[in-house]
């Protein structure tokens, strides 16, 4: 796999594309017609995403499929793309998820079809720009676009209180990113006018703007994870959300702030993280524990997965913040695991609610006697949703767990509190749901899965069951790239005190 | 530099001299071959626009009139903009101005009129020109506002900005005289090598004359505590004239705060600077909490102006004190940057407000804009891109207009005095993306409301066109700011002298 084809800009530009062809070109009268060159703009935005992985270097840290040209040289910016072993994995996900989402909307979504993939293609594309960016302001104008197409998605095709979440939505994000600019922008001046994101990660920095920066990049990515107290705005956006706006902000869009804990508070301000490690942890474990305790107790089923996101994401900082590589790994395996697993959630309630217009625990019960097979794949992620092995869910809980054995034994324990707690939520609620008795004459005229649905359900539940079973391919892929992480957050950043003589 | 250089003023010249014809030409075209009228002041905007991109490969600095008119890059990319402002003023205008029987030749040589205050105001390197020039802008535009005489509103706000105006070019004016009290000249140049080397009567007589100055200044601009007119002149004046005032007096405003200021009376930095701060925060401050309660949306853009200016004005602002030519440069520029965005996009909002008035329909309520979306998915895409290139949202230009303000305010580190400053316009940058986010609801998620619902939206096709470009602009230079960016930034080095 040579340099020459530019696989990433083809992955970011090309759902970009098509979601301009689609947004100008489309009437709600060809919806048909829409949704297949949607379909087709997706497959293509993932055919092109897997020479990423099949030509993927897993011996080395460094960024791959690297592109890099002049953008605005009066700030000295570039457009300049690459991948780690992180970042590799996110972006494959995020094509992915997009097939999975723009089928999810094929029968649901008939007013303003055209609006509807075009939002979904073109957010695809900006988060990918996201995931592969190697450039400071890049990844904010990244970043920040994807609020458009969301805040549109939430509005339009949300439920009843949907004006209200999307602006939450929006105005939380917003707020955080635009403290993070501040920190941007300060990083270009000490580094001496740069907006690579390496350089950055050689910058030094004293203690004080470190915190500073620190705190900035937390405003910008404890939202977007999100993050105890700041996650309020999360389950709004989700009950209001369409399925497929379900799908794309669980298991995408709040890896966008997790990835950003990764890509810049850890490597540029290590000393900071060390230093406010034990403030991050707390609010992990207050997210993993009293958030797993409110998602026991909602009576809407987006919602208690909402709550249940959180406290998983809870779960990916606390790996990041304990400094352990095996507790690192684990976040980010959790990470992806999450996406697949939230989505596969979301679009189970997703299919319950097409057929019902009801998403309370309360209409439903023996869903199975109707819905056989769809209960087999309901079950199957409500398992892995509680982190069940041989789940992917189990893998990413278990090395974060492992790591924080070798932190502080409390800590861990704290975290395996929600080998309960999820377990409680998820199977308490699936049994609500699915067993009994027909709950009412509604329930008893549900039609099992079609043939669209059943393949969704099989392709997510073949990617949780491989996750679970034979994670080393993952891992192995990130092994470099999380070692390399490691390091630089190791490493003090402080400028000593014999190159501050120096300087003098 | 004792020479008249009449070709330095060649724009002008061929303007006023465009101006003139269609003048005379226009009292012998009847009503309803206005078109004429119309096609010659386009072709005079266009021959113009010639003559500025023929001197835009100009790098040099020129005097003329003996020092009193400057041309420099700066200057010619200012005029180019408000040509190209005007010039879209006039298409949008179009359907409105002919519903309401203001399709006629005094709103052509008014507006061009104006046009050439404005392009004095940009060049003028002499306190008197900068009046003379502020004062043909501000009485055509007085005119401008009062074009529909039965209209009560349209008179008010006539009547309003006219006293209103008035004042501000007193305040100006007796701030001038103050300063030539204190230095003994009218030349920007002479007055700066004099303020620098001491060379003055009284200090305090500048320093006061500045007060004045930035007052005068300020009214025009709107910032607060100066912005009373600002919502009553724009929700008053019929849309294209807000349009008019809204944009290219606004980069003549910061030509001649450049030239006064900066060129001028940068010794007396410590004392306008801190002027500037309390104009630039109270600005941000009450335009953005103002703007978020009302439901006209062209009182909303008033507000939202002068929450805007507040922004440039910070970015105007961190350009002292710093006596690093780099940082100086990248200040000003940035403000100039973000002045030219500013003009670009306003001229886009009121022209889809233009697109959706009819006769006895004005479409100014942000309701009427309800469901746009379903009417018709284009233009309210074009609104969609102009709200969020306000709010400064990527990837709209709106957002390296901002970019570019925080930078200057941050070059100095999180150390520098500046930095709160930063974070004030970070926080009403969130407060302000609610009133534009509110328009894009009214757009998008709510759905066409009464008897706005019905009827379709008729333009003409030279209308769409230059509405669907401005908004392809704003986007496109989000997209792509580079070009943009070095253009102010070469403009503003060499105007510095770099």
């Amino acid at each position: 796999m040579g340099n020459s084809t530019p696989w990433l800009s083809l992955a970011i530009w090309i759902p970009i594309v098509f979601g301009g062809l689609i947004l100008a070109a489309g009437r709600d009268r060809n919806a048909g017609v829409i949704r297949t060159v949607a379909l087709t703009g997706s497959l293509l935005g993932l055919l092109v995403t897997i020479p990423l992985w099949t030509g993927f270097d897993a011996t080395t840290a460094e960024l791959q499929f690297v592109e890099k040209a002049a953008w605005i040289e009066r700030l000295n910016a570039h457009y300049h793309l690459g991948v780690d072993g992180i970042s590799v994995w996110f972006v494959l996900l995020t094509a992915f998820i997009t097939v999975i989402v723009v089928l999810a909307g094929w029968e649901a979504i008939e007013s303003r079809v055209a609006q509807y993939y075009a939002a979904f293609l073109i957010l695809s594309g900006l988060m990918i720009g996201v995931f592969a960016a190697a450039d400071g302001l890049l990844f904010y104008v990244f970043f920040e676009a994807t609020l458009i197409p969301m805040y549109i998605i939430i509005g339009i095709w949300g439920g009843s209180n949907r004006v209200y979440a999307a602006l939450k939505f929006f105005l939380y994000t917003l707020a955080g990113s635009l403290l993070m600019l501040v920190a941007l922008v300060y990083l270009y001046t000490v580094s001496g006018g740069q907006f690579g994101i390496h350089d950055w990660h050689q910058a030094k920095i004293g203690m004080t703007p470190q915190i500073l920066l620190f705190l900035a990049f937390l405003a910008a990515f404890a939202v977007k994870v999100p993050m105890w107290p700041v996650h309020t705005w999360l389950p709004d956006a989700h009950v209001e959300a369409p399925t497929g706006g379900s799908i794309v902000l669980a298991a995408i869009m709040l890896k966008l702030g997790a990835y950003g804990f990764l890509r810049f508070s850890l490597p540029i301000v290590p000393d900071a993280s060390h230093q406010l490690a034990g403030f991050i942890i707390a609010l992990s474990l207050i997210a993993v524990v009293y958030i797993g305790l409110v998602a026991l107790v909602q009576a809407d089923m987006k919602k208690l997965v909402a709550y249940s996101s959180i406290a998983h994401m809870g779960f990916v900082t606390l790996g990041f913040f304990i400094f352990e590589p095996v507790g690192m790994a684990g976040g980010i395996v959790q990470m992806i695991s999450h996406g697949f697993v939230s989505g596969a959630m979301f679009f189970c309630i997703g299919v319950m609610y097409d057929r019902m217009h009801s998403r309370q625990i309360a209409d439903y019960g023996g869903v199975v006697n109707t819905m056989p097979k769809f209960a087999a794949f309901f079950m199957l992620f409500a398992m892995a949703n509680a982190g069940l092995p041989a789940t992917s869910g189990f893998v990413g809980e278990f090395m974060v767990i492992l790591g924080a054995v070798k932190y502080d034994f409390w800590i861990a324990a704290a975290a395996a509190s929600t080998l309960v707690l999820g377990a409680a939520y998820s199977l308490w609620m699936y049994k609500r749901v699915v067993f009994g008795e027909v709950a009412n004459e509604n329930v008893a005229a549900l039609t099992d899965v079609n043939a669209r649905e059943f393949g969704i359900l099989l392709l997510l539940a073949a990617a949780v069951l491989w996750m679970g079973v034979y994670p080393k391919p993952v891992t192995d892929l990130m092994d470099a790239s999380v070692k390399q992480l490691i390091e630089h957050v190791q490493q003090s950043k402080l400028p000593t005190a014999s190159a501050a003589r120096l300087d003098r | 530099m004792s020479n008249m250089n009449l070709f330095a003023a060649l724009p002008e010249i061929v303007l006023l001299v465009a101006a003139c014809v269609i003048l005379i030409a226009d009292l012998f075209v009847p009503d309803e071959r206005r078109n004429l009228t119309y096609a010659l002041s386009m072709a005079a905007l266009a021959a113009v626009a010639a003559v500025l991109w023929f001197f835009l490969d100009n790098r040099v600095l020129t005097y003329a009139f003996n020092g009193m008119y400057v041309a420099d890059p700066m200057t010619t990319v200012l005029k180019l903009f408000s040509v190209l402002a005007v010039g879209f003023m006039l298409v949008y205008a179009q359907g409105y101005a002919r519903d309401r029987g203001m399709w006629k030749g005094e709103l052509f040589t008014l507006t061009l009129f104006a046009l050439l205050g404005i392009m004095l105001m940009i060049s003028a390197n002499n306190l008197l020109v900068i009046y003379l020039g502020l004062e043909l802008q501000a009485l055509s535009l007085y005119a401008l506002v009062a074009l529909r005489r039965d209209d009560a509103r349209a008179s008010e706000a006539a009547m309003k900005y006219f006293v209103l105006g008035a004042l501000a070019s007193g305040f100006l004016l007796y701030g001038m005289s103050m300063l030539y009290g204190g230095s003994g000249t009218l030349d920007i140049n002479e007055l700066a090598r004099r303020v620098a080397t001491g060379q003055v009567a009284s200090r305090l007589s500048l320093v006061l004359g500045v007060v004045f100055v930035i007052a005068g200044l300020a009214f025009k601009l709107g910032a607060v505590p100066f912005h009373m007119w600002v919502p009553d002149v724009y929700h008053g004046a019929p849309t294209p004239v807000t349009l008019l005032i809204g944009s290219a007096p606004k980069l003549a405003i910061f030509a001649v705060a450049y030239r006064i200021l900066v060129e001028g009376l940068l010794p007396l930095a410590v004392d306008w600077q801190k002027m500037l701060i309390v104009l630039a925060v109270a600005s941000l401050v009450l335009g953005n909490l103002t703007a978020i309660a009302q439901t006209n949306l062209k009182r909303m853009l008033a507000y939202s102006t002068i929450a805007q200016m507040g922004f440039m004005l910070l970015a105007m602002l961190s350009g002292v004190t710093k006596g690093d030519a780099a940082a100086t440069a990248a200040a000003y520029s940035a403000a100039m940057f973000y002045v030219i965005t500013y003009a670009l996009t306003t001229l886009g909002t009121f022209g889809v407000i233009l697109l959706l008035a009819r006769e006895g329909f004005e479409a100014e309520e942000i309701a009427d804009l309800k469901g746009l979306n379903r009417r018709s998915p284009w233009y309210a895409f074009v609104m969609l891109l102009l709200m969020f290139s306000l709010a400064g949202i990527p990837p709209t230009v709106g957002f390296y207009a901002k970019f570019v303000v925080l930078q200057a305010l941050l070059v100095d580190g999180v150390t520098s005095a500046m930095v709160w400053l930063a974070v004030v316009a970070v926080v009403f940058s969130v407060i302000g993306a609610v009133y534009y986010l509110r328009v894009v609801k009214a757009m998008y998620f709510d759905e066409p409301a009464g008897e706005v619902a019905t009827v379709p939206i008729v333009a003409t096709t030279d209308m769409r066109v230059a509405l669907s470009i401005n908004g392809a602009l704003v986007l496109v230079l989000g997209i792509l700011p580079q070009y943009l960016l070095k253009l102010c930034a070469d403009a503003v080095q060499r105007a510095l002298g770099g």
